[in-house]
């Protein structure tokens, strides 16, 4: 946006989280996975069952995404990130299994953001609401799970400079919060 | 009476539903524009300049200027001189919204039986449709895709009618506030005060038809839009939740009579993807 930002790959490694500190903003690359309110469901259920998930979450970013349909000649059509808070219940058995980003919008519990910094993690920011232009950026997209889920499957992204922020850092930042203790006036 | 086949309303809500996806109104636009120089918070700025980046994007490739094409809300003003042939209105619009949807590559988002069955309905459908009679031989078609992130922020209160004025303006602000980030602001805020219980949040939600900028015809009203929408913004939200000031890009109150026991109040949150087109037909 306006800064110069930092070029991040995914998936993500300690090193590099260590690295990010909110209100960087970031370029993300590789590989992503979309996840929202029926997979995460799933994806919990086949944790706490021990079974194998369908993608190698060691390292992985999530987006909280159901994109609208590609039209032809393009690989995914929009793809703005939907409100993250409806996945919080759902971060600590994703972390368990691996997980280290997310990609989503609005603030998530505090039992998030604790465990953001026990396992070393981080919460990026995309602008609700820019779905085309995140669309963009996403150069190859597959559904790899849950294909009767429409618009909520899982689906593979591969990503090339998808603009974020970083909202949540491991170091317990809070950027939206600090937003609002900077710009906030008397009422 | 003029005879209108439904065929004329199911083509023109196929064609709305597009539309109203995928290129932004005028008066969004402007506001939009016109908060790049008032937002004081560098990344705020920034933020302003993706939607309306997007926005381009969105209108050149028709693509949907937000992945959640929403909920699709239709408004019917049928003139009582007109005749209907073809079937039911209900299903023309349905029809129009199904073809819209399909044709136009939009998310089909909507659940068949929240208790009972979990399943996509596959094509947007149903509508929520509401019909007005009123004088002529004409069909006004106003179609609003309402997305869920923002309707999720939506809150309603039956006040006491004690609380009063304030008591409204104490809820549109807690309200925005508990909102914070996630209906993807600068929002604009609908609010409806009196009748009953649906009525009020169904006057919140149309208030939001209204073109930005368009004030109450009441003054004394007019007067407590502009003085919340300033209240908001000292709220520090800003474009996206990152901080800021300019968290809402308008404010619109509109009030019916109420009960002697009751004083409901609505909060209706629209996202900076606020779409709605109209056609007459």
């Amino acid at each position: 946006m306006g800064n110069e930002a930092k070029r991040v790959e995914s998936p993500l490694t300690e090193e590099v989280i260590k690295t990010l500190r909110i209100g960087d903003e970031v370029l993300l690359s590789g590989i992503i996975y979309t996840a929202r309110d029926m997979v995460h469901t799933r994806l919990q259920e086949m944790i706490n069952n021990g079974d194998e998930l369908p993608f190698n979450a060691s390292g992985s970013v999530i987006y909280y995404v159901g994109p609208s349909p590609a039209p032809v000649g393009r690989v995914i059509g929009s793809a703005g990130p939907t409100t993250s808070y409806r996945m919080d219940p759902f971060v600590p058995a994703m972390f368990e299994a691996g997980m280290r980003g997310m990609i989503g919008k609005g603030p998530r519990s505090l039992k998030v953001k604790d465990l953001i910094v026990k396992k070393c993690g981080v919460y990026f920011g995309a602008t609700g609401g820019a779905a085309a232009l995140l669309s963009e950026s996403i150069v190859e997209a597959e559904v790899i799970a849950f294909d009767n889920f429409g618009p909520e499957a899982l689906r593979k992204l591969k990503v090339k400079n998808m603009p974020l922020i970083v909202i949540n850092d491991c170091y317990g930042g809070d950027l939206y919060l600090e937003g609002i203790d900077k710009y906030s006036e008397e009422i | 009476m003029r005879q209108i086949h439904l065929r004329e309303i199911t083509r023109a809500v196929r064609d709305l539903s597009i539309e109203a996806n995928t290129i932004a109104n005028c008066d969004l636009r402007d506001a939009l524009e016109k908060s790049v120089s008032k937002e004081v918070s560098p990344v705020g700025k920034a933020v302003l300049g993706q939607l309306l980046k997007n926005q381009d994007i969105a209108e050149a490739s028709k693509l949907p200027i937000c992945q959640d094409t929403g909920f699709t809300v239709v408004y019917l003003e049928i003139g009582m001189d007109v005749s209907f042939t073809g079937g039911t209105v209900k299903d023309a619009v349905d029809q129009g919204v199904r073809e819209g949807y399909t044709e136009g590559f939009l998310r089909k988002s909507i659940i068949k039986n929240p208790l009972t069955s979990p399943v996509n309905t596959e094509d947007n459908t149903p509508s929520i449709l509401h019909i007005d009679l009123v004088p002529g031989d004409k069909v006004q078609i106003t179609l609003m895709p309402k997305g869920g992130g923002s309707e999720n922020m939506s809150r309603i209160k039956m006040m006491k009618p004690s609380d009063g004025v304030p008591g409204v303006r104490d809820f549109i602000l807690e309200t925005v506030k508990l909102a914070g980030a996630n209906p993807c602001p600068p929002i604009i805020v609908g609010v409806g005060v009196g009748g009953t219980f649906d009525y009020v949040a169904y006057m919140a939600k149309k208030s939001l038809l209204r073109k930005i900028g368009v004030r109450n015809s009441d003054p004394e009203i007019a007067l407590m839009e502009t003085n919340w929408l300033s209240d908001v913004n000292k709220l520090g939200i800003g474009p996206a939740g990152l901080g800021g000031k300019i968290t809402a890009l308008d404010l619109f109150i509109e009030v019916f009579p109420r009960h002697i026991a009751t004083f409901p109040v609505a909060v209706n949150i629209q996202c900076n993807a606020a779409r709605v087109k109209t056609r007459i037909v």
